[in-house]
């Protein structure tokens, strides 16, 4: 599903990502892991299309699909999600019409005429149960007044409501009590089956034991420096990330 | 500017006063041949502004002065139908309607049946007629003073709307004021004068809607006078939506007494050349004001907002929001100045002046002046400049929402808490529906179905 190779990127001129290679199939979980300021947020970006960020050299290729060519909105309908670390507030604009424009938008991109009131409803009916959402979040204004738990819980919203391929979770669980988190896995593991694809990026092992990865990731310095089953991330939890970060030094050095 | 210009436009509008006082020859001496005597005086004595003057520093002139405006009582009057005017008026609501075409009062484009016991709604001219002594006290209060702009208002003042409410008069509806201004043959001077009583406990909600039409350009010059008693309650929305090549000056003056609340909406649209001038005047304790503005320019358009509140008694709050979107080679100024004199202990008052660059040429000059003589007091104000916000153009397209409609939700998000505030529901619509129109932005509606 997702081919990433070689993949380098710029942060206002200075190189985060210093040749990313990952492959991520249909039906897979894969945790992104590592220390702060390794890189992960700046893949999540990366991907979905972020202007701030700078490829400067490597692939993405998605579905067969040249990633690097499409714009953000293409990228999204082509089944691309990112849920935000930090969800932006937009005033005026109810969550209920934001996600009913996008989802609009997509259809009108496969060919599909766009939902009804009722499918459109009932639909927003459905996933927010399974977030155990009030109601009066979904009619308020994107965001706005949210607490840092809700907005989460609203990215996790949109990716069922949108449905996409591959969900890209950009440190989902920060912020969140032990309940929320719960919720939120929850909500992701309702919406992965074995045709689409999910990358859970985080710091904390945390997350993990509700959203179980097939492959854990470790992200140093801009690269992947270990990988493995989610075990490994256990290992993290355990003994931080100092013993893989030195080892791989002392292994390049050598 | 050079002098030349001023003195030239100066000739112009002096010669037409003789013409003007020659048709109304028939027509006894009132209290607007009075006002005019007076203001020719002072008309004489003052020059356009220009640069130098610091009040008019970033409003530049010269572009009205280079027109022979005629003044709208010397030209044929351009007719339209109940059925014509329609398309120029806020609707989705039940409101009370007086037209104005070229300031000139036109009753069948009117809709003044029933109104409320002790309301009146009416026209200057034919009040001046009728009933003086109603406004004998008001009509001279502002109007005439401060500049040359106002005293050419003074001069060729003939009509303009009046609202009279009683004391205790609660209003059913808005009252829609219709200003039709422009016409095919002639480049006219709109000279309303207009005067708002709102007495002891009354309260009132007015829409005034200044509208363009015709292909010639336009002066629209005008004045309100607002006067607002004890515990009476206005709702001010001027929305103004003018052609793009027209000129719009005008001056709100409002004297607020005590327990008094006063809103008002300031939305700019149209027009090469838009300048406000809202002073207030808290004359007793506990007022309230509440001043919003919206303003909206692309082209070379300029628009120029220079707002006033003087808290002359203490314990009053006042309250303004700002909110400008600027596109192409436009130009926005802001000049919020608040006065509390010596003794208003206990004010409260709040201004916030934000504004959005959709273009690299576009420009906003903001200016908060804070002139405070007591010590008592809260006074806070902060001014934004920015661009659209590039990080959440990005999450809404992340979403797969096109980039063109992600930018019009940014915008109708920027306009938010200034139209949200509006208390006419189906007014707000209609006005984010004139924003996404004027920056030929893909609309963006907000009702679900």
């Amino acid at each position: 599903m997702l081919i990433i190779k070689n993949l380098h990127a710029n942060v206002e001129g200075k190189e985060i990502l210093k040749g990313i290679n990952l492959e991520v199939k249909a039906g897979e979980i894969h945790a992104i892991m590592g220390p702060n300021g390794s890189g992960k947020s700046t893949l999540a970006n990366v991907l979905a299309g972020n202007k701030g960020y700078e490829v400067t050299e490597g692939e993405i290729w998605f579905e067969g699909k040249n990633l690097l060519e499409l714009e953000p909105e293409e990228r999204a309908r082509e089944g691309v999600f990112l849920a935000f670390q930090y969800p932006i507030e937009i005033p005026g604009v109810s969550n209920a019409t934001f996600l009913k424009t996008a989802i609009n938008e997509k259809r009108k991109h496969i060919g599909l005429p766009e939902l009804t009131p009722k499918e459109f409803l009932d639909l927003m009916k459905e996933k927010s149960k399974i977030l155990g959402m009030d109601d009066s979040l979904i009619s308020r204004s994107v965001n706005v007044g949210f607490s840092g738990g809700e907005k989460k819980r609203n990215e996790i919203f949109q990716l069922l409501m949108l449905n996409p391929k591959l969900a890209i979770l950009d440190e989902t669980d920060s912020g969140l009590d032990i309940d929320a988190l719960k919720i939120v896995a929850n909500g992701v593991n309702v919406f992965h089956n074995d045709e689409n694809a999910v990358i859970v990026v985080t710091h904390y092992q945390r997350l993990l034991n509700y959203i179980v990865p097939d492959y854990v990731h470790v992200l140093s310095k801009g690269k992947i420096v270990k990988s493995g089953g989610k075990e490994l991330a256990l290992e993290l939890e355990e003994k931080g990330y100092d013993w893989i970060t030195s080892d791989e030094l002392e292994s390049q050095n050598a | 500017m050079n002098q030349n210009l001023s003195e030239k436009a100066k000739d112009w509008y002096l010669q037409n006063i003789d013409i003007l006082s020659k048709r109304l020859n028939g027509s006894s001496k009132n209290l607007l041949s009075e006002l005019r005597e007076k203001s020719k005086k002072k008309f004489l004595e003052l020059d356009f502004p220009n640069r130098k003057n610091e009040e008019w520093r970033f409003t530049d002139v010269t572009p009205i002065l280079k027109h022979n405006f005629i003044p709208s009582i010397l030209i044929d009057k351009t007719k339209f139908t109940p059925e014509e005017i329609k398309k120029y008026l806020f609707t989705g609501f039940d409101f009370y309607l007086i037209t104005f075409v070229n300031g000139i009062f036109e009753e069948d484009l009117s809709e003044l049946k029933n109104l409320p016991n002790g309301l009146i709604v009416g026209s200057l001219n034919k009040i001046l007629k009728d009933k003086p002594e109603l406004i004998h006290d008001n009509i001279d209060k502002f109007s005439s003073e401060q500049n040359i702009f106002n005293a050419l208002n003074s001069i060729y003042a003939y009509d303009g709307f009046v609202i009279i409410a009683d004391k205790n008069v609660v209003l059913d509806k808005p009252i829609q004021i219709l200003f039709l201004n422009g016409n095919n043959e002639n480049e006219v001077l709109v000279s309303p004068k207009n005067l708002i009583i709102a007495n002891n406990n009354s309260q009132l909600s007015v829409i005034i809607n200044y509208k363009g039409f015709g292909n010639k350009n336009y002066f629209m010059n005008s004045t309100v006078d607002v006067f607002i008693g004890e515990s009476a309650l206005i709702d001010y929305y001027k929305i103004q939506d003018e052609n793009d090549d027209s000129f719009h000056i005008e001056k709100i003056d409002t004297v607020q007494n005590a327990k008094s609340i006063f809103t008002q909406f300031n939305i700019s649209f149209g027009g090469s050349l838009v300048r406000n001038d809202i002073n207030s005047k808290l004359a007793g304790e506990f007022t309230e004001t509440h001043y919003y503005g919206l303003y909206l320019a692309q082209d070379n358009q300029h628009v120029s907002n220079y707002t006033f509140i003087d808290h002359a008694k203490p314990n009053c709050m006042s309250n303004e929001l700002y909110k400008g979107i600027l596109d192409d080679n436009s130009h926005g100024v802001f000049n919020g100045k608040i006065f509390v004199r010596p003794g208003a202990q206990k004010t409260n008052a709040y201004q916030q002046n934000k504004a959005i660059l959709l273009s690299k040429n576009a420009k906003i000059n903001t200016k908060p002046q804070l002139e405070i003589f007591a010590d008592d007091v809260k006074c806070t104000h902060g001014a934004a400049v920015g661009h659209l916000d590039e990080e959440a153009e990005f999450y809404i397209r992340s979403r797969g929402v096109p980039q063109e409609l992600a930018k019009s939700i940014l915008i109708r998000a920027f306009a938010y808490d200034v139209i949200e505030s509006m208390k006419i529901e189906e007014l707000k619509e209609q006005i984010n529906h004139i924003i996404f129109e004027k920056l030929h932005q893909v609309e963006f509606q907000n009702n679900l179905y």
